[in-house]
């Protein structure tokens, strides 16, 4: 139980980590339109966090004692846990610390400038499609759902940021320079999209093969790529670390921004 | 010629008949809807800097997800309202220049900093409150495009009002501080929210014309009466206290009366001296500024994109 509730995890903690980087550009997007589309695709991400954190709530509830003190180090979830409080989506998003979250390190990097926001969508954004893709066909019919519900988003969100790398790549030399920037510096944080953990590997058939969506995340990248007049990354040594919980500086920032009136303000309805 | 013009116009405002963009109009018609409208969208998109403030320390998940699609309304608000405006022959651009350089105004209630996750509760119910009182008459507006726009802003706005006094409900029946929160979001908004709906009628300038040409229809006194009738009920029901000693229900009148409105620091707000002036304007310059290379880069690509078309039509 203890794998299917880590692997959710990986997941929802995507999400939620991307999207409250993306909420940071609400009210301050370069024009109106792109303002609100940043926004909408936040909130997707929220919205599939959610799903999912209500579900892996339910799976830790449903844990024994034992294993559920074991999950989260956190002193706020352990004292939750210990007085007996059913977990919920809020707990998992404001109690947990850096170590304890599974997300990959790409989704926590600083949105820095338009650039490095389009870059990063992008790189996620085609990965998390064939992920989704492929989840679709969960033997878990509640996260194949989630999937095939968060797919649909996920292919806008890929049209969107792929329309965003073609504009700047394919732009003015100054977009053009600073999405090359953006690329190099992000780059050494895709391999980790696709390294499988021991946890990816204890629940098969309910989770994917990320190996097997390496192919088809380069072929889209190059097609795109190939479209900005941008050119792929070769021969970059890659960073990991994040599924496992040992993430960059930047996490414990956002979290200390994302829990703080949950921590200056404990066990409160809002 | 001039006077038969004049006469249509004049009688389609008698009659109720709304006034649309291909219709001649008095220059200054154009030029107080012009103010008028852009000033409502600036409003719009400056208001989305202080809740803004709060998306990314929202309490719960719930609360992040419906703050951030609040927000997202306001920008959407921005862009009808900015649409209308177009349609009397000014650009887009043009309006927020004159809002960067400060030439041009936007609500003033804007310029108060949101410093608790209460704000979020005030400034739902207190504010989009107040701004639907003064919204609803504008439906109705005599200048086509605007009342449109208005319409499916209004509705909106009262999903607006709803999840900021559901925050202050469950402020105000929550724990000691949280009702703290809440009674000191309350004391610092209050006052700013009446101010909202502007001068006095005897002290507005600008209200008797704008009444004339049925671009308004109720003057702000009335409204803000309305307002504080409605609020103060609310009030009750969240167990919280307004901050003006001398509110009284009048029986005579009907209505509530209340304490005398600060125009000094209403005027001084106006003016720039207001806590966050000068933070939501450079807030506002920032992020024109630091676009300015993304949207040079989106035409340039949409250009190159039109001449390769071309040539490949022209082979
Ligand atoms: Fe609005
Ligand atoms: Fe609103």
């Amino acid at each position: 139980m203890k794998n299917k509730l880590f692997y959710i995890l990986e997941w929802a903690d995507n999400t939620l980590i991307l999207g409250q980087r993306l909420s940071e550009w609400c009210g301050h997007g370069p024009v109106l339109e792109q303002d609100i589309a940043l926004t909408n695709i936040a909130l997707d991400h929220l919205g599939c966090a959610r799903n999912l954190y209500t579900y892996a709530a339910e799976i830790f509830n449903g844990m024994d004692a034992v294993d559920r003190s074991e999950c989260f180090a956190s002193v706020a979830f352990q004292r939750n846990v210990k007085e007996g409080h059913q977990a919920d989506e809020d707990d998992l998003a404001f109690l947990r610390d850096a170590w304890d979250f599974r997300n990959v390190l790409l989704v926590e990097q600083p949105n820095t400038d338009w650039a490095y926001t389009v870059a990063r969508a992008f790189l996620f954004d085609a990965f998390n499609y064939y992920y989704l893709t492929a989840m679709c066909n969960s033997v878990d019919e509640r996260l194949a759902g989630i999937a095939s519900k968060s797919l649909k988003e996920a292919t806008y969100h890929l049209r969107w940021s792929s329309e965003w790398v073609i504009r700047l790549g394919d732009g003015t030399e100054e977009s053009k320079t600073r999405i090359v920037e953006a690329i190099a510096n992000l780059w050494p944080f895709t391999g980790e999209l696709f390294t499988a953990t021991e946890v990816d590997t204890f629940v098969e058939g309910l989770g994917v093969d990320f190996a097997a969506l390496k192919p088809l995340w380069e072929q889209k990248v190059a097609e795109i790529f190939d479209e900005a007049t941008l050119e792929v990354p070769t021969g970059v040594w890659m960073q990991s670390g994040g599924k496992t919980g040992t993430h960059s500086e930047n996490l414990g920032f956002v979290l200390a921004e994302m829990q703080f009136m949950q921590r200056a303000y404990p066990n409160m309805e809002w | 010629m001039v006077d038969a013009i004049h006469g249509d116009f004049e009688q389609k405002i008698a009659n109720d008949i709304t006034i649309e963009p291909r219709d001649t109009m008095p220059d200054d018609y154009r030029k107080t809807l012009i103010r008028q409208i852009s000033q409502h969208a600036h409003s719009e998109i400056v208001g989305m800097l202080p809740e803004g403030n709060w998306v990314t320390r929202a309490p719960s998940l719930r609360r992040k997800a419906v703050l951030l699609a609040k927000i997202q309304d306001e920008g959407g608000h921005g862009l009808y309202l900015y649409s209308a405006a177009e349609t009397l022959g000014v650009t887009r651009d043009e309006l927020l220049d004159q809002l960067h350089s400060g030439k041009a105004k936007y609500s003033s209630i804007f310029n108060y900093p949101s410093l608790t996750w209460a704000d979020m509760g005030a400034i739902g119910w207190l504010v989009d409150g107040a701004a639907i009182m003064n919204q609803v008459p504008l439906c109705r507006a005599s200048y086509g495009p605007y009342a449109r726009a208005m319409v499916r802003i209004c509705k909106e706005e009262s999903f607006h009002q709803r999840q900021g006094f559901e925050i202050m409900h469950v402020l105000a029946k929550g724990t000691e501080v949280q009702k703290k929160m809440a009674q000191d979001a309350l004391n610092r908004w209050w006052w700013p929210a009446l101010m909202m709906f502007g001068p006095h009628d005897s002290d507005s300038t600008n209200t008797e014309q704008s009444m004339k040409w049925r671009i308004k229809r109720i003057s702000n006194d009335d409204l803000r009466r309305k307002f504080v009738d409605v609020t103060v009920e609310q009030t009750k029901v969240l167990g919280l206290t307004v901050p003006d000693k001398d509110l009284m229900w009048n029986a005579e009148t009907g209505h509530y009366d209340f304490g005398a409105i600060n125009w000094a620091e209403f005027w001084n707000v106006v003016k720039g001296n207001g806590p966050c002036n000068k933070q939501r304007l450079e807030a506002r310059k920032a992020a024109w500024q630091k676009g300015e290379w993304v949207r040079e880069a989106a035409m340039a690509h949409a250009e190159k994109r039109k001449a390769r078309k071309e040539a490949l039509v022209a082979a």
